[in-house]
């Protein structure tokens, strides 16, 4: 499997390089060798035992390394007019950053970058050269090496110190191809001291032919700043979507990741919090809705390397049909993080016998004064609230969507974005309804 | 209104009710009285069409229905009301949006629209006043970190909400101070028409006297075993349910 | 009573480091397919035992050793071990047979190797190295028709129990240790209850390594048939030496219908010193299987000694309305690791189990607990509660918690609860106030939150993991 891709890269590796920028095809040869090495993950490997990818990465995908441009308009197939919810716009087809400036993108704070990764490579290589993997670079896992040899560009947003982005960031992934196509893309996010910024990340699908992307988010979060990431999948099941994301606190930030998958094909979600000065405040959270044979893998782990810091983490899944969760969730506490106080939660709630999940907490901790704690259960609905809603005239299938709806009701309020949260509780509604899960307006998820 | 005849019923295989009858009226109150485990909470448990309950024998019909032919929610929608012994918390689902589904699924079933949101709010409002209860109950989750007080005031208020023709009130009173008592009793009695009637499981006496029942029957080993007037409350406050279990098995 | 054990354990050295000078008869170190061959010959074993040794140990020749714990595992040379000492005099027809210094030792330890001294009526075979060395009320027992001997005697007296069942829980391809233990497994216990019978004692095992550069393997059986019950308990400990002795132990449990089996151990083989030197490599495998319906298994374990402890005791719940439980709690100090836990494998309709893990950690020692929670798909109403709780007594110590939970029924209920906390200073300081002293309090505090597991031990076995505890360090020191 891995060979095709060794290939290519042997023999077009000038032309990947040429079509990408400087400051991206510095690691380039170093992660094409750790690919080698390393190969793409099976279930051999603990970090992989619960999402196996043979079949994912044994379809023959096409990849766009010429970087030819996509006939696309976005602005046909996404509409998405969250009421109350004014942001920044942004597009990334397959892997290419969509270069239409949207007229919503212009008034921008002083001061702030946001644009593809190639561009900001050649305007500000300064930038780009203090942060590209440097998250990314020291992982010993294979999707991530091979999105260092393939990918050529990604989004990039630069938040100066102190400055506070009014609205949230929105940016589209589509993917839009008309053969069995391969995205690999690598964004990079910097928040400056003491910089606010919200980022809504939705993925689309809108052929009907198998997709795969790789892409790996490298998030630098200076003293004081605060980062939302919000995550919004909703691809069809034709689709594997293998993300990284990657985040640095430094001192006295505050970190919020929110992962929801509402529909999708296979899944890994690879998160990692590492939280590198004291005070921070962590909070990590996310939701599945699966059926049919619909795929999640949530592995996440929460880095606690200094005292003084306090992280939250739930996760839900409401998983029916033939739907496979897993979920992993390390917490690890470093020596010299004292007062760490870490709890994690993970619920999930089987609605048919043949839904599956895993769940595997992990607490490695190697300092004494802390607190912390981790719950998981796995079950059904609550029969005698079920019987209770019955009483009194609710119906029985009602008074299982309220119970699912109730289920995941606390992880759509981490949502901090009120108009986003509203929109959220919709959508959510409208998937464990079994209706299409899509916003109005929007004609991608088909 | 309803009628039960000869009704047996077990759980996990255990025989709990054991050839129980009993006939209500519309207008009528009825108390039934009877020791712990005697099978009160499984006869309302039963005619509310609880799953986890397996009736083996016996027939209810409910205003010319076969009762045990309905599903539970179709047994509210047709005015039969459970006041629960133990109240389930339902966290994350709210008073509110609670209340207005199963307002809503009644009307459905009635053919009505659904009540306007302002409707509701008033209906809310008026029937919350009645069981004086709070009004940040409300916004919380159902039963969630209420007080066993609150939670019994709570079942009262929707009773209130849902109008039935039938209320089983599974000790509705234990747990209560003497007003909050005297709050669930009147809240009772206001609801209390000629056209419904109302099974009051109790204890103690101390209920009866603020809901003043027109019979007061025994049960015992899921049957009945004794029936009478008033006076019979009394009677067992007096003397227990030793002499009616002597009475029983002796026989 | 109980409430004394870990705190002597926590707070006290190693008690058991003596060596008994015995007459020993050991073969040369190294491991070869004719090591395996005389150490069946020695043993006087049937050919069928001879080619399930070697079977084995072929087996064991493509295996790695496992590296997914949560260890610090030296590199072992298994060359340099012995796989065979057994006290010179072999298999004593009656207690005055037995080696006097040897029956020294096991009083110097507590044991009651004499029937008429026995107060706590406990029946005991004791493993010395790689013998069993005398298994005491076996007549009395007998008259019930239970079978309690060492294995060695099973396999001479009862091929048909030992063939019938022997790996028939723990396959001999099983895992690196549990198939080196197929290999050159010298001696252990073998129970057999038969139907009906409540076996009226507690039956006891005590393992103890005495030979120098040996590694001891023993394995257990045991079977309950229908309706029968039996509470089994398990002692160990060894001499202080520099060196690190290698344990690798198999215990295997089958419950029939309506069977219900206890087994308990107080594991407190020799941690090393404080530096770290030597120590016991405690890698045992043990599995039970709840074969038929309504049968229970429960698992106990206090592990406070061991330089690494590897050892996950199992149940596999087939029958339908079994239920396992698993009650653990293990200390580790100074430089010990262990890793430690459950699987639990619901297999049949309405199975439950119930998980209960506490560990303590202090110095610079590092404790996990891993565990496995899995629902097959035909597992109807299967119910699991886990909880596992840490305490850091430390800051140079770790606490770890590795719980996998794999469901494949919806109609299951699994739940997992877990906590990592230090030691409340709030307490310690309520306890300083009424005059008791840190370390005393700490003590009690441990304790305390032990207790859950402790109480689980069957009392006679609190009585004699206390004596254990109690023998003082005067003149044993080896
Ligand atoms: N889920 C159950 N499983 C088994 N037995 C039950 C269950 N629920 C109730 N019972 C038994 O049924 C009997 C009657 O209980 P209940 O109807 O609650 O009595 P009461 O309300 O009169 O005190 C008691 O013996 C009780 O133990
Ligand atoms: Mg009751």
């Amino acid at each position: 499997m891995e060979q095709q891709y060794i290939d290519l890269y042997t023999a077009h590796h000038e032309s990947i390089k040429k079509h990408s920028a400087p400051a991206m095809n510095g690691l380039r040869d170093a992660s094409f060798a750790q690919f080698e090495k390393l190969g793409f993950p099976t279930v051999a490997l603990e970090n992989y035992k619960y999402t196996d990818l043979k079949e994912s990465l044994s379809i023959d995908y096409g990849l766009n390394i010429n970087r030819i441009p996509i006939p696309v308009n976005p602005y046909d197939v996404f509409k998405c007019d969250v009421p109350g919810i004014h942001s920044y716009l942004y597009f990334v087809v397959n892997d290419g950053f969509y270069p239409v400036t949207d007229p919503r993108n212009t008034q921008l704070p002083d001061g702030v970058i946001i644009g593809s990764v190639k561009e900001v490579a050649a305007t500000h290589p300064e930038l780009l050269k203090d942060y590209f993997g440097k998250l990314s670079s020291t992982k010993e896992d294979g999707l991530i090496a091979f999105n260092g040899a393939f990918a050529q560009d990604g989004f990039f947003m630069y938040v100066p110190e102190n400055v506070v982005l009014d609205k949230p960031v929105q940016l589209v992934n589509i993917m839009r191809a008309d053969v069995d196509f391969m995205a690999v893309s690598h964004n990079v996010i910097i928040l400056e001291k003491g910089a606010k910024a919200q980022l809504l990340v939705c993925d689309h699908t809108v052929d009907e032919v198998r997709f795969l992307s790789n892409r790996v988010t490298e998030v630098f979060v200076a003293e004081n700043a605060t980062y939302e990431h919000y995550k919004l999948e909703n691809t069809h099941n034709k689709t594997t979507n293998l993300s990284t994301l990657l985040i640095d606190q430094d001192a006295s930030s505050n970190v919020l990741a929110n992962v929801i998958t509402l529909h999708n094909g296979v899944t890994r979600n690879m998160i990692e919090i590492d939280v590198d000065g004291e005070h921070c405040e962590t909070s990590l959270c996310g939701m599945v809705i699966g059926d049919k044979n619909q795929q999640v893998d949530n592995f996440t782990s929460i880095i606690h390397n200094k005292p003084n810091c306090n992280s939250r983490e739930l996760f839900k899944y409401v998983l029916d049909d033939l739907a496979k969760g897993a979920f992993t969730g390390k917490l690890y506490v470093a020596k010299d993080a004292q007062k760490t106080a870490a709890f994690q939660t993970n619920r999930n709630i089987l609605l048919k016998k043949t839904a599956k999940m895993r769940t595997k907490p992990q607490l490695e901790i190697y300092a004494d004064d802390v607190k912390c704690s981790h719950g998981a259960t796995i079950g059904s609905l609550d029969e005698t609230a079920l019987f209770y809603m019955r009483q009194r005239g609710i119906s029985a299938d009602e008074a299982r969507l309220l119970l699912m709806f109730a289920f995941t009701n606390d992880v759509i309020e981490n949502i901090r974005i009120p108009a986003l949260q509203d929109r959220i509780k919709m959508l959510v509604e409208k998937r464990l309804r079994g209706e299409l899960s899509k916003c109005e307006g929007c004609v991608i998820c088909q | 209104m309803l009628e039960i005849k000869n009704l047996h019923a077990n759980i996990n295989g255990k025989e709990i009710l054991k050839g129980l009858s009993l006939s209500v009226n519309a207008g009528e109150v009825h108390a039934i009285m009877g020791p712990n485990g005697a099978g009160k909470s499984t006869l309302s448990s039963v005619l509310t069409g609880n799953p986890a309950f397996t009736v083996t024998e016996g027939d209810v019909t409910f205003n010319g229905k076969n009762l045990l032919e309905l599903a539970p929610e179709d047994r509210s929608r047709e005015g039969i009301f459970l006041s629960f012994q133990y109240p389930v918390e339902i966290p994350g689902v709210s008073m509110v949006n609670f209340m207005r589904t199963a307002v809503n699924e009644h009307r459905k079933y009635k053919n009505l629209e659904p009540m306007s949101a302002s409707d509701f709010l008033r209906m809310q409002r008026e029937k919350k006043e009645l069981v004086e209860m709070d009004n940040k109950l409300a916004n919380r989750s159902v039963n969630e970190g209420f007080s066993g007080g609150e939670k019994k005031r709570n079942e009262i208020f929707q009773m209130a909400m849902l109008d039935p023709k039938l209320s089983i009130l599974d000790e509705t009173d234990s747990g209560l101070d003497i007003d909050a008592l005297r709050i669930v009793a009147n809240g009772v009695n206001k609801l209390k028409r000629p056209d419904n009637a109302s099974i009051v499981i109790t204890h103690y006496q101390r209920l009866l006297d603020y809901i003043v029942p027109d019979f007061v029957h025994v049960l015992y080993d899921g049957r009945i075993v004794k029936s009478g007037g008033k006076e019979l409350a009394l009677e067992l406050e007096e003397r227990g349910y030793d002499w009616i279990k002597q009475e029983v098995d002796g026989k | 009573m109980s409430a004394d054990i870990l705190q002597e354990v926590t707070q006290n050295d190693y008690k058991y480091g003596f060596t008994t000078d015995i007459e020993t008869d050991i073969i040369p170190i190294g491991l070869s397919e004719d090591v395996v061959r005389l150490i069946s010959k020695k043993k006087n074993e049937p050919q069928w035992m001879l080619d399930f040794r070697l079977k084995a140990y072929r087996h064991w020749l493509t295996m790695k050793m496992p590296e997914w714990a949560h260890l610090n595992i030296p590199e072992i040379d298994y060359q340099s071990i012995a796989y065979y000492a057994a006290p010179r005099k072999n298999a004593p027809k009656s207690l005055d047979e037995v080696d006097p210094e040897l029956i020294k030792t096991f009083e110097k330890l507590g044991i009651p190797l004499e029937e008429r001294m026995a107060l706590s009526g406990i029946a005991v075979d004791a493993v010395m190295d790689s013998v069993s060395v005398k298994t005491t009320f076996k007549e009395s027992l007998g008259k019930l028709g239970i079978i309690f001997c060492s294995f060695s005697e099973a396999v001479e007296n009862h091929p048909d129990l030992v063939q019938k069942y022997m790996s028939s829980v723990v396959p001999y391809t099983d895992n690196f240790f549990a198939t080196l233990n197929c290999a050159v497994f010298s001696d252990g216990s073998f129970v057999y209850i038969p139907k009906g019978v409540r076996c009226p004692m507690e039956l006891s095992t005590y393992f103890r390594i005495n030979a120098i550069n040996t590694g001891q393997f023993e394995r257990t059986l045991i079977i309950a048939d229908d309706d029968s019950y039996v509470s089994y308990l398990e002692g160990c400990t060894a001499p202080m030496r520099d060196e690190n002795q290698l344990h690798a132990a198999i215990v295997e449990i089958v419950a029939m219908k309506n069977a219900e089996v206890k087994y308990s151990t107080v594991q407190n083989w020799y941690p090393g010193d404080k530096n770290g030197n030597g120590g016991v490599y405690n890698f045992v495998t043990k599995r039970g299987i709840c074969k038929g319906e309504n049968s229970k298994l429960s698992w106990t374990q206090v592990e406070t000694g061991s330089a690494i402890t590897w050892k996950y005791p199992s149940c596999i719940l087939l029958g339908d309305n079994s239920s396992a439980e698993f009650y653990s709690v293990a200390v580790t100090n100074h430089h010990q690791q262990a890793d430690t836990g459950t699987k639990m494998l619901h297999i049949g309709k309405n199975t439950s189990s119930h998980i209960l893990s506490k560990g303590i950690s202090a110095g610079v020692s590092q404790n996990s607990y891993r565990g496995l929670v899995k629902i097959n798909p035909a597992a109807e109403n299967a119910r699991n509660f886990s909880q596992c709780d840490s305490l850091l007594l430390g800051d140079k110590c770790g606490a770890h918690t590795f719980p996998y939970m794999e469901v494949n029924n919806d109609t299951a209920i699994v739940e997992h609860e877990a906590t990592t906390s230090k030691i409340n200073e709030d307490q310690i300081f309520y306890c300083n106030q009424r005059g008791i002293s840190t370390e005393d309090a700490v003590g009690l505090i441990v304790n305390g939150y032990a207790k859950d597991v402790i109480n689980k031990l069957p009392m006679e076995f609190a009585v004699e993991a206390q004596k254990l505890l109690q023998i003082t360090l005067e003149g044993s020191v080896g």
